[in-house]
């Protein structure tokens, strides 16, 4: 869209300054020399000596990795929860306990993080105290953590793209003779393809930072990446998670470079192939 | 060349549906329905929207269950029978062609639930696309076909499965109107070709007459008339038929003769007397109503041939003959609508077909004229 008219041109400015100075004053001071954040040190900058760094910095690494894991599963695992869970509010009409159950899982989106880090730990705690499991608060407690409040962003996400959708092609697939489940596998499932992969990479960020609930339900040796940043800040800022952030922040902007240019191939494509059909009417 | 494929075998009916009702919480949607089917017909369930009509063609199909009463295909009770087991296929309005599959995947869907060999359900995929036309798109996806090609991958799809009935909601709504008409007559053809029983549910009394072997009105959840497109047309059971297919006048009055051969009637709206050379069975000094369709009336400048001339034997003096004034004329091209307002106020609705290129001599506005028909031509209503 074209910014038209001076409040347009304002507005615009406004808000990209708000977005993207933050982000781009921490990229300019990745590649400072100075330890002190707040200082630029002319003479010996540009350097990469904070991206080496961080390189032989094992702790952060380890929180790196330890977060990636946990994101993918969880995003996965909410996935599959959500889906099933989407598939029930949208498909099946009006159950017996149907209401119960789309405030059950919307309730995480609306809840302060607080309370759902703390009634997790709690359910936790209670939970190796009557039945064993999970022994002790890990990387596993945290992903069952996550799972939980990204199933509510998933379900949401599947459900919207479920009513938005022509029931008639269920009820096609019905009629020329496959059984539900069947229905579900090859006509369901493959035409809400991009509500799950919106779904998953939406639970994957959501996971990836979060803090707060982590914070509640994470052990000892388990820090996620966030927890590390947020120790080391509390300490003072050291450079090299500026450099941490600058990498990530690189990836995400190439994902995103990288998507929309192909769903820019894909409407172009999809554009001339309804213009050929319909330019051979009848 | 008649539009009217064969007529049904004489058998027991191929689809009967008995006593089905059907209630979403308070509103009957279908009511009390009895309806039978024979095998190779085309049968239009024809109504309004609101009708019923959907409903009861998505029982057909096993998407909705009768609150009461049964259907019956081919003598097997589909009561328990769910969607993906019954022997029926469906067309969808929308067509519901699955947008993540190329037209020969589209059609070969149901033969794979059938689980047939590759090699069975690649002949009988080619064998249907060949009588539909559309082997040169078999690679083609859905939204890369035209709504004609689309429309016909759907039918193509619903065939293939050989039912031993077809649901069709709406099978021409989606297209344009040349494209409609040509349609029309290819689903006929193949209908012949396949001998596949019909349903087809639509809202368009056009598509209901070309297309139909027998059809039945309904309103308001029930079916109020069952018969072939002609009786339909010339020999309306009520008020609602006569109105609702093609247009109509309707005059109401009172029987004032009612003779096994003839019946006259007194109209206030004509100021006069309608004469019908054909009887009917009600109490004398009722109220009925006389139905006339525009194309049966005569326009006039003189007064036509006076009573007992060749043109109505029976009928008395200024009988079945109304004075009025041309208030509207419309120009169709294959013909022209005149709006004749009579005495009384009321304006009679008349169509005469443009046959003569230049009719410099034709009626125009504000001409007094006579109305008049025939006495077979009425149709006298009691309900």
């Amino acid at each position: 869209m074209k910014p038209q008219g001076l409040f347009s041109r304002t507005a615009l400015v406004f808000g990209l300054v708000f977005l993207y100075v933050p982000i781009l004053s921490m990229v300019v001071f990745s590649f400072n020399n100075s330890r002190l954040v707040t200082v630029w040190d002319s003479a010996n900058s540009p350097t990469l000596k904070w991206y080496s760094a961080l390189m032989s910095n094992d702790q952060i690494l380890g929180a790196a990795w330890l977060s990636i894991k946990i994101a993918m599963i969880s995003a996965t695992g909410a996935v599959i929860l959500g889906t099933l869970a989407g598939v029930a509010l949208a498909r099946f009409g009006a159950f017996r306990g149907r209401a119960l159950l789309a405030g059950m899982t919307t309730a995480p989106l609306v809840m302060p993080e607080v309370i759902t880090g703390l009634s997790l730990l709690l359910l936790f705690v209670a939970l190796e105290q009557t039945v064993g499991y999970p022994s002790g608060r890990g990387p596993l407690t945290i992903t069952l953590a996550h799972i939980t409040f990204c199933m509510a962003y998933v379900t949401v996400v599947v459900q919207s793209r479920l009513v938005g959708f022509d029931e008639s092609l269920e009820e096609a697939a019905m009629d020329l003779g496959a059984r539900p489940a069947k229905v579900f596998f090859r006509i369901t499932l493959p035409l809400i393809v991009p509500a799950l992969v919106s779904g998953w990479l939406l639970a994957f960020t959501l996971s990836w930072d979060d803090l707060v609930i982590s914070q509640f339900v994470a052990g000892p040796g388990s820090s996620t990446l966030p927890m590390v940043i947020f120790s080391k800040v509390r300490l003072g800022v050291s450079p090299d998670v500026n450099a941490l952030a600058t990498i990530m922040v690189l990836i995400v902007a190439s994902g995103i470079v990288v998507s929309s240019l192909w769903m820019r191939y894909q409407n172009k494509r999809r554009e001339r192939d309804m213009r050929l059909a319909a330019s051979a009417n009848l | 060349m008649s539009t009217q494929p064969s007529g049904p075998t004489a058998q027991a009916p191929y689809l009967r549906i008995e006593n089905v009702t059907k209630r979403f919480g308070d509103f009957v949607a279908v009511n009390d329905v009895s309806l039978h089917v024979q095998r190779g017909e085309i049968f239009c369930l024809l109504g309004g929207s609101g009708s019923g009509k959907t409903t009861l063609l998505r029982m057909l199909a096993g998407f909705e269950t009768p609150t009461s009463g049964k259907i019956y295909i081919d003598g097997q009770d589909m009561s328990e029978i769910p969607p993906y087991d019954r022997p029926v296929n469906m067309m969808f309005q929308s067509y519901a062609l699955f947008p993540h599959m190329s037209v020969e995947k589209n059609v070969a869907f149901g033969l794979e639930q059938e689980r047939l060999g590759r090699q069975e359900i690649k002949r009988r995929v080619g064998e249907i696309l060949e009588i539909i036309k559309m082997t040169p798109y078999l690679a083609r996806k859905p939204h890369q076909l035209s709504g004609g090609q689309r429309q016909r991958v759907a039918l193509a799809r619903a065939l293939v499965k050989r039912p031993k009935l077809l649901l069709l909601d709406e099978p021409l709504a989606a297209l344009d109107r040349k494209l409609r008409e040509h349609t029309q007559f290819e689903l006929i053809n193949i209908q012949e070709q396949l001998g596949v029983t019909f349903v087809v549910v639509t809202h368009d009394q056009e598509e209901a007459m070309t297309l139909s072997s027998r059809m039945g009105v309904m309103n308001h959840g029930q079916i109020v008339q069952v018969g072939t497109p002609t009786d339909i047309y010339e020999f309306p059971a009520t008020r609602f038929v006569a109105d609702f297919i093609g247009s109509v006048n309707m005059f109401e009055g009172k029987l004032i003769e009612d003779e096994p051969d003839f019946v006259r009637i007194r109209c206030e709206d004509l100021g006069g007397i309608v004469y019908v050379n054909h009887g009917i069975s009600s109490a004398p000094d009722a109220t009925v109503w006389v139905a006339v369709r525009p194309e049966k009336i005569n326009l006039s400048r003189h007064p036509p041939a006076p009573a007992g001339g060749a043109h109505q034997p029976e009928a008395g003096a200024g009988e079945n003959t109304v004075r009025g004034t041309v208030k509207e004329i419309a120009y169709m091209g294959d013909m022209s609508i005149y709006l004749v307002r009579v005495e009384s106020g009321r304006t009679i609705r008349v169509t005469i077909p443009n046959v003569a290129r230049h009719m410099e001599d034709r009626i125009t506005w504000d001409e007094t004229v006579y109305v008049s028909w025939h006495a077979a031509s009425p149709v006298v209503l009691t309900r």
